[in-house]
Parts: structure tokens; sequence; C-alpha cells
């Protein structure tokens, strides 16, 4: 760390002041790096929606009787389905199916009710549309869920009408789920979100700010002055560093009027966490500068290696512990990775720095040699 | 020439060093500069002295060595071998005193188009840590001299060609630097626009500055107190532009109008008494040895060969004349 008096004594307002009148000046990077985010959340809070509610279905019901229409309405009680079509052929199934008008349909054969009033096993059957396989096994499950409960009723009903008062299940299923107990995929978003427009506010616009200078020849008429390479790196990344900021306060305050999402940790955390993550993603972007001599390029590298694979790999979107093997150590090597964690157990868990400290000291030395090889690297470029 | 041997006999008593007058004396010093980027030698031991509050022009074609040379002379670029003594001060021993004293303009006029004209001077002073006063004195003197007074709030993306140029010269002298190196300054400047650039820097000439000017234009040139023609990272000639004319005294030098003059070059190329020829536009010069009968010798020879001319005369060696007689053939090592 600087000396305070050493940090007084540098020569960083100069470019600190002209960096923020460049951005004032193009309003579009400061909309894209305030605003864009908070609307990322909205729209993927809304849009990135893993519940699966309101399958429109069809039923083709060959037994047309009481029992088999009792059965069908449980379905239709539940906020997961909803009642496409009644079918009257067979023929129909796969025409609705192709056009996608729904996502699965029950057969009920004609001896259905005939078989459950005599006590044997009468068979349903239940077509899906595979292609969405997350959304068709979720359904399966629905499906299954609704028909275990018709099958407890129909056992229930025939041990109590055999003489038994008293019937109980052998195991009773009483869920409780913590932390987000609605299960709204937006909660686990918003976390994810932080990580990820952070990683992209701090890599690509430091990386493109400084590529820019390159690109133009500015870099080197600053190189000539007496600047030393330290306050150049200092005063091209500290308006980024604000700026983040700010973003990331936006997202928090998004996150809460939309999706009703409160810190549940401490502030404190929350900022320490943050802020070594900030670091990381500065010492990329400085890293990338120093080997981009353009923004094009430098956009390039920046997207490859911190924007896609923050999304992808950092467990964002996709749980890490699915996917395969050689590309979970992939995983390791992505900042956003323990900083997710981290985030999540502070603003969804209100855990303490004992459930996370290993992610926090991961983050902690990526930081320290992010920023010491990039530095390295830089005052080679700017020597 | 004169001057490359009294440099150099400094150079190999050894007193270089120690004489305190030779540095207060020369504002620029080189010494056997050295730079190879790979395998490729850019600049190859090049050695000149630039006196105090002249102008000197590092004159050459497109990746002689120019660029690089003044990139060393600055302290971007570390030589691979030999001395730039900057100001009295050694550039790789006292960096930053050097950046204090020079100021530096690029072919590329590095100014942030998206920043008004004031912004960009107060970004500059603001690097070179001028205090408020200071800078509000120095911001009045660059918009006087370059013209922009009530441009001020002008983004410097609108200004024209020329206003930039003088921008950019303005910001690289607010710290009021002794030395000005310019690279390429004039380059895709219009001609008004580089005559009154040459003026300004005349101006700051006679107020003592020393300027060190790096060009391919050969009319800039002649405007300098002295000229260091490079070709191939090696200094072929320096001198003033009178002195380096005197290469060419014991050569005429023609310019001839004729109907083919691709056809009629070659032709003459193939005589003994011809020392070169080059293509100027439409034109072409002959250089002969001295002979009363020259012009007359040329003119037959041509007609005998079917080649009409129209115009024949002798004219007076421009620089152009000198860099191509330079740096053809034999005449390249004429540094040793």
């Amino acid at each position: 760390m600087i000396h305070i008096k050493q940090a007084m004594s540098l020569n960083v307002m100069p470019i600190v002041k002209k960096e923020f009148r460049q951005i004032k000046r193009d309003k579009r990077i400061l909309g894209v790096l305030l605003f864009i985010p908070s609307l990322l959340l909205v729209m993927f809070g809304y849009a990135l929606n893993f519940d699966v509610k309101n399958t429109p279905m069809a039923v083709y019901d060959e037994d047309r009787s009481i029992v088999s229409r009792s059965f069908l309405e449980k379905f239709f009680v539940t906020e997961h389905f909803n009642l496409y079509k009644q079918l009257e052929n067979k023929k129909e199934i796969d025409e609705l199916l192709d056009g996608e008008m729904v996502r699965v349909v029950l057969v009920v054969p004609h001896d259905f009710s005939k078989k459950i009033q005599r006590g044997e096993e009468a068979r349903i059957q239940v077509i899906v549309d595979g292609s969405n396989s997350n959304a068709a096994s979720i359904t399966l499950g629905y499906v299954n869920t609704i028909i275990q409960q018709y099958s407890l009723n129909v056992i229930s009903e025939a041990i109590i009408k055999s003489g038994r008062r008293q019937f109980q299940l052998p195991v009773d299923f009483r869920p409780r789920i913590l932390y987000n107990p609605e299960l709204r995929s937006a909660k686990f978003l918003v976390p994810g979100l932080i990580a990820f427009i952070l990683m992209v506010t701090t890599v690509i616009s430091t990386s493109l700010s400084i590529a820019r200078e390159r690109e133009l020849g500015t870099i080197e008429q600053i190189m000539i002055s007496p600047v030393k390479p330290i306050e150049l790196i200092l005063g091209k990344t500290l308006p980024y560093v604000l700026i983040s900021v700010v973003a990331t306060i936006a997202i928090l305050f998004a996150g809460y009027i939309f999706f009703g999402v409160t810190i549940k940790g401490s502030i404190f955390l929350l900022s320490l966490v943050t802020f070594i993550f900030l670091v990381t993603g500065l010492g990329m972007g400085l890293l990338i500068s120093s080997l981009a001599e353009t923004q094009q390029l430098a956009f390039m590298i920046a997207a490859i290696t911190s924007l896609l694979p923050t999304f992808i790999l950092s467990g964002f979107i996709f749980p890490i512990r699915n996917m395969p093997i050689v590309i979970q150590g992939i995983t390791y090597l992505l900042p956003a990775r323990y900083f997710l964690v981290a985030l999540r157990a502070i603003i969804l868990k209100g855990a303490g720095i004992e459930a996370f400290w290993e992610q926090v000291l991961y983050l902690t030395i990526y930081a320290i040699l992010m920023l010491g090889i990039s530095s390295l690297k830089m005052k080679k470029v700017l020597a | 020439m004169r001057m490359i041997k009294s440099i150099n006999n400094v150079r190999e008593d050894g007193i270089v060093e120690e004489q305190s007058v030779y540095r207060d004396e020369y504002a620029v010093i080189a010494e056997r500069l050295t730079k190879k980027f790979g395998k490729f030698v850019a600049v190859d031991g090049i050695s000149f002295a630039v006196k105090k509050g002249e102008i000197f022009g590092f004159l050459g074609p497109n990746g002689a060595g120019k660029s690089t040379t003044i990139r060393m002379l600055c302290g971007i670029l570390t030589p691979t071998k030999g001395k730039a003594i900057v100001g009295g001060l050694d550039v790789s021993i006292y960096p930053d005193a050097v950046r204090r004293r020079i100021g530096y303009m690029s072919q590329k006029f590095s100014l942030y188009q998206d920043l008004t004209v004031e912004q960009n001077i107060e970004f500059y002073g603001g690097i070179y840590g001028l205090g408020k006063n200071q800078l509000k004195e120095r911001k009045e003197w660059v918009l006087e001299m370059a013209g922009l007074k009530g441009k001020e709030k002008t983004l410097t993306h609108s200004l024209s060609g020329g206003w930039k140029q003088r921008l950019a010269l303005g910001c690289s002298m607010l710290h009021e630097p002794p030395i000005l190196f310019l690279d390429e300054p004039t380059a895709g400047v219009d001609p008004v626009s580089r005559r009154s650039f040459w003026d300004l820097i005349y101006q700051l000439s006679s107020g003592g500055v020393t300027v060190f000017v790096t060009t391919h234009y050969m009319d800039e040139a002649e405007h300098c107190n002295t000229i260091g023609l490079i070709y191939g990272g090696k200094i072929v000639a320096i001198g003033s532009p009178m002195q380096l004319k005197h290469n060419l005294d014991q050569y005429s030098i023609f310019e001839v109008t004729c109907d083919r003059p691709v056809d009629a070059m070659e032709l003459l190329r193939g005589l003994d008494w011809v020392i070169e020829t080059s293509i100027f536009g439409s034109v072409f010069h002959v250089s002969t040895h001295k002979h009363k009968e020259t012009s007359i010798m040329i003119k037959r020879y041509l007609e005998k060969n079917g080649i009409v001319v129209h115009k024949l005369e002798t004219i007076i060696p421009s620089l152009e004349d000198v860099f191509i007689h330079l740096i053809s053939g034999e005449n390249v090592g004429i540094q040793q």
C-alpha cells in the first residue's frame, strides 16, 4: 500500500478529471456503465425464469367417466398446468406437440375408472415435449407428484373403507426451504448479476480506455511527460472504480425494488469482498491493455477471458457441480467463482466471514497476483 | 560533414563526459546511438550534436530511423547501445529531469478529440504539474499563439488540421521547455498551415528554444539551420543546407523535359560521365561530371536515340538532389 503522504503527492487528479470529462462527453458509455446493469437485472430477473408455471397441457380422455374427470381436475387446480384442449382423437396429439401448442399431453385409457374401482393398476400415458430438457424434467416432476398424490388418496380411501378409522402415511414429507423460500430465480440471480456486471465494467472499461490511448498515440505524449506509470494507472482506473461502485449500489436497489432482495448479511463484508473483486477486475483489465494495442483487440480478449466465462462458468446461471470435471477445473481460474459464493452467502444467507473465508482468501490471492503481474507488464509498456 | 568530424574528434579523445563547455553549448548530443528490434537495426550507431537555439532538421524517408531516434532522445525508448544527452543530462540516468526540459509533439497530434480546446490545455498543463496561475497564463499564451481565442469551448475534433497542429504544439510548450522535439509535425497539413507553422517554429527558435524536427519534406528542411540526413538507420551527412549542397559542387545538374523520360534515363545511365539520374514528376534530373560540353552532349545523345528533348537546363541542386546523390551507390559510405 502506498503511504498517505506519497499518495498525496501523486499527480493523479489531472488524469482522473480528464477521464471523467471524456466519459461525460460520451454519454453512451456512462449510460452503459450505470443503467444497463440494472436493466439487465430486471430483464434477467423476469426473463431468465427457471420456474415452470402454466405449462399448456392437452388431455385425451378415452374413459370419460367421473373418476377420470376428477383425476384430471387435480392437474388444473395447480398453477403448473393450463388446460389447452380436450382432445377428440389421437391424431391431434402430434399436431399440438409439433406446433408447440402444448408441452405435455395426458392420455387416460378407456379402462381407467374400471381398473381403479377394481383396485388394479391403471395406466396413464404422459407425453412430454423434451426439446427443453430442463423444463421437461421439471414438468414431469410435477406430473409425477400429482399422480402420486392421487394414488395415495385412492389407497387411503380404500383403507378407510375397509374399516380402519385412523390412517397415517408411513413417511410425511414436510419441506422447509431456506434463504429463498418462494424459490424465485430472481433472488438467486441478483448476486450473480453483480459479479457479472462488475466484471464487465472493470475489465472491459479499463482495458478499452487504455487501449484507446495507445491507439490514438496520446499515451506516448503522457509517457514523455513527468507522469509516473503508477500515476497513470491510478488515474485511469479510479474513475471506473467509482462508476462500478455506483453501478453496484444501483443493482442492489433494483434488486430490492423489483424482486425484494435485501442484504441479509453485513454491508461491511459486502463492501470488502466487492472491493477485492474490483481490484481483481482492474488488474485483468490492465493486463489485457498491456497486451492489446487496439480497442478492438482489447475488447475481444476481454470478452473471451472475462465476459463469457463469468456468464457461463462462474455458477452465475449454470451450477458448477453439474459441469464435466474438466470444465469444473477451469472454473477455479475465474475470480467470479469465488466472489459469487461469498456474495450469495452475504446477500441471501446473511452468513458471516467464517462461512466463506476460503473464497475471500483465494480472491485476495487472485487480486494480488493480477495487480502485480499487470503492473509489471504495464510498466514495461510505459517505460 | 565538417561538423561530424569535430564531434568524432571530441568523442575519440574521450573528453565528452568531462567537458561541460561541450554540454553547455549543445542542447542535444547523440553518441553512437543504436536501436535494434530483434535482428533489425533501426538506428545504427548515429552521432550528432544540436547547438542550443538552433533548428535541427532530421531528414530522411519513412522507415529511416527518424522516429526511433527521437524517441530515444526523449527517453521513451531505451537505446540498445550508445548515449543520449539532452539539456546537459544523460537521458538514461535522469529521465524525469529530462522530461521536464523537453516538449514533444508527434505526427499524430496527441490531442483528445472528444475534449474541448481548453480541456486539452488543462489536461496537459495538469500532468506537467502547472499551478493554477501559471496554467492560466500559459493557456492565454497557447490560445494567442495558435489563434484559438474564442474557440476555447470548441471540441478539438471539429478543428481543422492546421489548428490541431498549432494546439498540439502549444500543449507541448505549456511547461516552457528549452528543447522541443517535433516528430513529423506537418504530416497531413495543408501548405498554408505548414507555412504558418514554420513561422511559429522560427518564433520559438528566436526566443532561444532549441528545435529538433524530423521531416521527409525536403523543402521544409531548407528552413533548418542544420540538417542531418538519415538513411537506413545511419547518418549520411550533416551540415547546413548550403554545406550539404556543396557536396554537389563538382557536378553539373540538369533538368530534362522530354517525351519519354523513363527511356531517356535508362539510356543516360549507361554513359560513363553520367553520375546518376532521378525522376521528378514529369521531368528528370541528370548529374554529370563538370564539363563545358555536357549539356550539348546529353541533348545530342538523346536525339540520336530518337527522343525528343523539349527543354534542358542547368539547375541549382535542391536538397533532394543532394539526398539522392548521397544515398545512391558508393556514396552511402560517406560518413566514414
